[in-house]
């Protein structure tokens, strides 16, 4: 449990580091995400990526992705079984940071950024290309839209 | 079939692993983003500190530790309190100066560096330098000013991995003349 919080810290200070700074910040945090995401199912047991269909893979997302980086599962996954995916989070957990500031809803993109990135990646290495956005319609609760890119 | 417990271990994997590769990909972005190895150290070491002014109070909140009285027990909370709550390890304290007021922390393992090789051209690199930063930036909000550095580094080929303090001195609230 440790690792989470602390996860959390370095986040935020990648928030703070990053932004600004003339280029696009937004692309740096999704490229890192993208990256970690890659490590992490690179470095999962075969076993646990034996998926039969394309849902059970973003239900692991859901499920065990979501347990290991937020410790709690999403709130709500939709599709309309044609390669589209909405994650649901009602508390996402990278937002709820922000009541401390003044944070606005534009600013919440940044918070948003390397997890879209995160699941692109974890994708990305279990063979399955897509394109992650991610939206706030009120704090903290936010939805993950992934869009599977067939080949 | 023990499903649950499969889970379990195998999601404290994954956040550990997290962990590690998140940070590996902050300094990797960093030394793309700074030209030398140095500003590199710099950059860690100041992000630290911003965490660490921050990450005082949660841990404050969450420890229940009180005030210490002295370095040693300051020594004692840092490595067998806040090292176990935010990294999961437990240091251990050794190297004592005579005047009491440096010790070494030694890590056995790092969580930062567990499956991280420095490439070739990054030799001065401090790659955990962020860990520095968070020491200096928590103890400054609780009035000590501390030096903090790497002097031993498993990345770099040692045994060991030694984080070195050094109390500079107490920092003193400027309160009007006349009050307590």
């Amino acid at each position: 449990p440790a690792l989470g919080e602390s996860f959390s810290f370095l986040h935020s200070s990648f928030i703070s580091s990053f932004w600004g700074g003339g280029r696009n910040s937004l692309t740096v945090l999704e490229g890192m995400g993208f990256r970690v995401g890659q490590g992490l199912a690179e470095r999962l047991p075969r076993g646990a990526l034996a998926f039969r269909e394309e849902l059970d893979t973003i239900k692991f997302l859901c499920r065990d992705l979501w347990g290991a980086v937020f410790r709690k599962q999403t709130d709500n996954l939709r599709t309309n079984h044609q390669g589209t995916y909405v994650l649901q989070d009602n508390n996402f957990p990278l937002l709820t940071q922000m009541a401390w500031g003044q944070q606005y809803l534009e600013e919440t993109p940044k918070f948003l950024a390397f997890t879209c990135g995160l699941l692109r990646g974890t994708l990305s290495a279990l063979g399955i290309e897509s394109s992650v956005t991610a939206s706030v319609a009120s704090l903290p609760a936010c939805k993950f839209q992934v869009v599977i890119q067939k080949a | 079939m023990s499903r649950q417990a499969n889970r379990g271990t195998e999601s404290k994997k994954m956040s550990s692993e997290l962990f590690t590769l998140t940070y590996g990909a902050l300094v990797t972005q960093l030394c793309k983003d700074y030209e030398n190895d140095e500003d590199v150290n710099k950059q860690l070491d100041k992000m630290g500190y911003n965490i660490g002014v921050r990450l005082i109070e949660d841990f404050l909140a969450r420890s229940n530790v009180g005030r210490c009285h002295d370095f040693r027990e300051t020594a004692d909370v840092i490595a067998k309190v806040a090292f176990k709550m935010y990294l999961g390890i437990t240091p251990s304290i050794t190297n004592w100066s005579p005047a009491g007021d440096e010790f070494s922390l030694i890590l056995e393992n790092n969580p930062l560096v567990d499956f991280v090789e420095l490439p070739d051209n990054h030799s001065s690199l401090i790659y955990s330098n962020l860990l520095c930063g968070v020491l200096r930036g928590a103890l400054e909000m609780v009035q000590m000013a501390v030096d903090v550095k790497f002097v031993q580094d498993t990345l770099k080929g040692d045994g060991v991995t030694e984080i070195r303090m050094r109390f500079i001195k107490r920092i003193e609230d400027n309160l009007p003349a006349g009050e307590e």
